[in-house]
């Protein structure tokens, strides 16, 4: 299978403070990767490099067959990418902002118009696309990014917590969503809802403190629970693998971010 | 896409952003009005009997104190403070893209301001029949040290997630590159500083310059001044950019 996302390698200090102490990842077509860890373990940090907003201390970034650091603007044209927070320009209505991401991606036009309808449909927004981005809510706002994530069919998706303040019935369109683009796409998630790795990721990767500490099927990170444990099975292994309190790796240093 | 078309949509995108809020009503009613008041009342426009308007390219320097770090306060501090600057950053442009962008988009602000300021250009060629010519250098020049001061601008915005912080910075480094070339200042520094030195301070000085340019000559060393602080200051800016990024 095709390997979209190549990271090998990765590590990131902040001065004294190592962010991401070598990291891998290899994401093929078809795979939706669920990345989790506690706050602080270095997840932005790592989404960070793999879309080349912050530049490795060490390791490569390969997208779609071009290394990031040799070919930064091709290699920015292979993802779409929902950072943190889902920054948007609030002085835009949503539509202004999505046919501003579709000229950066070199759409003019019709191919731009029809681009943004087709992101606008897919994220629900049409009932908000003359709103200002500043007076959307949570929710809309957090679409919004992903509208524009999404608006040129990458082969690669990351998202920052594509979810984050989403009600159940929006959380429950995205993943629905996610899992259908992820059919034939690299996709890498953050999360912090351990239910939402079952529900949409087939592989689920957990890092603590800047390294990896599980990397498997989401079956297999429940079948890492004792038998005893019959509720929050995923929550008690987390726990395990980020905590020192139930056995698992030590926790020496809380991390800023 | 290439690299003209990637700084088109910036500019794009940068230009409108002035329009969206009160800011640019607000500047260029401030501006066009002060030009008006500053020409009239203190340069004497009308008492000097002369058909020229050296008095209104005389308080240029002073407007752009106030009015050009407004315009580039908000070219970084506001993508930082947001986090777009994150968006920008992983869209397929390079940081040179934006510097230029962004720059060319507040500068050409700047020149739709300063073009609003030809019925004073009309006035005293009804009023008598002044030098054409010396008049247009002199729009070049007040253009130039516009251009010269937003780059300034620019580059401190990047400093700073706070608009409010990077408009007093840019005052005073604006202000700082004017009074360097002050004869005050020269004199005073004279004393006790070799004739070269003097020399080479007042050849950094903005004023020096400015002034030489209203003269009504058009010398490639005044042009080249402007043009090279605009370029070593938008240099600097990207590294700022890429060295403040993740801040």
């Amino acid at each position: 299978m095709k390997e979209l996302i190549a990271a090998r390698g990765l590590r990131k200090s902040f001065g004294s403070f190592e962010a991401v102490r070598g990291i891998d990842l290899i994401v093929p077509a078809g795979q939706v990767l669920g990345f989790l860890g506690p706050n602080g373990a270095g997840k932005s940090t790592t989404m960070r490099m793999l879309t080349g907003f912050l530049e490795p201390t060490a390791g490569t970034v390969t997208l779609d067959g071009i290394a990031l650091a040799d070919a930064p603007i091709a290699a920015k044209r292979t993802f779409g990418y929902l950072p943190e927070g889902a920054p948007a320009y609030g002085d835009m209505r949503v539509e202004e902002f999505l046919n501003f991401v579709a000229r950066a991606r070199g759409y003019v036009g019709a191919d731009a118009r029809s681009r943004v309808d087709r992101s606008i449909e897919r994220l629900h927004l049409e009932p908000y696309r003359r709103q200002l981005v500043d007076t959307l809510s949570k929710g809309y706002k957090r679409r919004t990014g992903l509208a524009q994530a999404i608006l040129h069919d990458p082969p690669i998706l990351v998202l920052d917590e594509p979810t984050d303040g989403l009600d159940p019935n929006q959380k429950h369109e995205v993943r629905e969503l996610i899992r259908r683009l992820g059919d034939d796409r690299a996709v890498v998630l953050s999360t912090h809802i351990l239910e939402e790795v079952e529900a949409v990721c087939t592989r689920a990767v957990i890092i603590n403190e800047g390294r990896v500490v599980f990397d498997g099927t989401p079956k297999a990170l429940d079948a890492k629970a004792p038998a005893n444990i019959t509720s929050n099975r995923l929550d008690h292994v987390f726990r395990m693998l980020t905590t020192s309190d139930i056995g698992g790796a030590p926790r020496t240093k809380a991390a800023s971010r | 896409m290439n690299s003209t078309a990637r700084i088109a949509t910036i500019f794009r995108r940068e230009f409108a952003a002035y329009f969206t809020s009160p800011l640019a009503g607000i500047f260029l009613v401030i501006y066009l009005f002060m030009s008006a008041v500053l020409t009239f009342q203190m340069g004497g426009l009308y008492e000097r009997g002369q058909a020229d308007l050296r008095p209104f390219f005389q308080v240029q320097p002073w407007l752009d104190l106030f009015l050009v770090p407004a315009l580039s306060m908000r070219l970084w501090a506001e993508d930082r403070r947001t986090g777009t600057i994150e968006l920008l950053l992983t869209l397929p442009f390079s940081v040179r893209d934006l510097v230029l962008g962004k720059f060319l988009a507040a500068w050409a602000f700047a020149c739709v301001a300063l073009a609003l300021t030809a019925p004073l250009w009309i006035t005293v060629a009804w009023l008598g029949s002044p030098d054409h010519g010396s008049i247009l250098v002199g729009y070049i020049a007040s253009a130039l040290m516009a251009g010269t001061f937003l780059a300034i601008g620019a580059f401190l915005s990047a400093f700073t997630k706070n608009q409010v912080i990077a408009f007093v910075l840019s005052g005073v480094a604006c202000f700082l590159l004017m009074v360097i070339g002050f004869p005050m200042l020269l004199d005073f520094v004279s004393g006790w500083l070799p004739r070269t030195a003097v020399e080479a301070i007042a050849a950094m000085s903005v004023l020096t310059h400015f002034e030489s340019m209203m003269r009504g000559v058009l010398d490639g060393r005044d042009v080249l001044y402007f043009v090279s602080v605009s370029a070593a200051f938008l240099f600097l800016n990207g590294i700022v950019v890429e060295w403040k990024k993740a801040e």
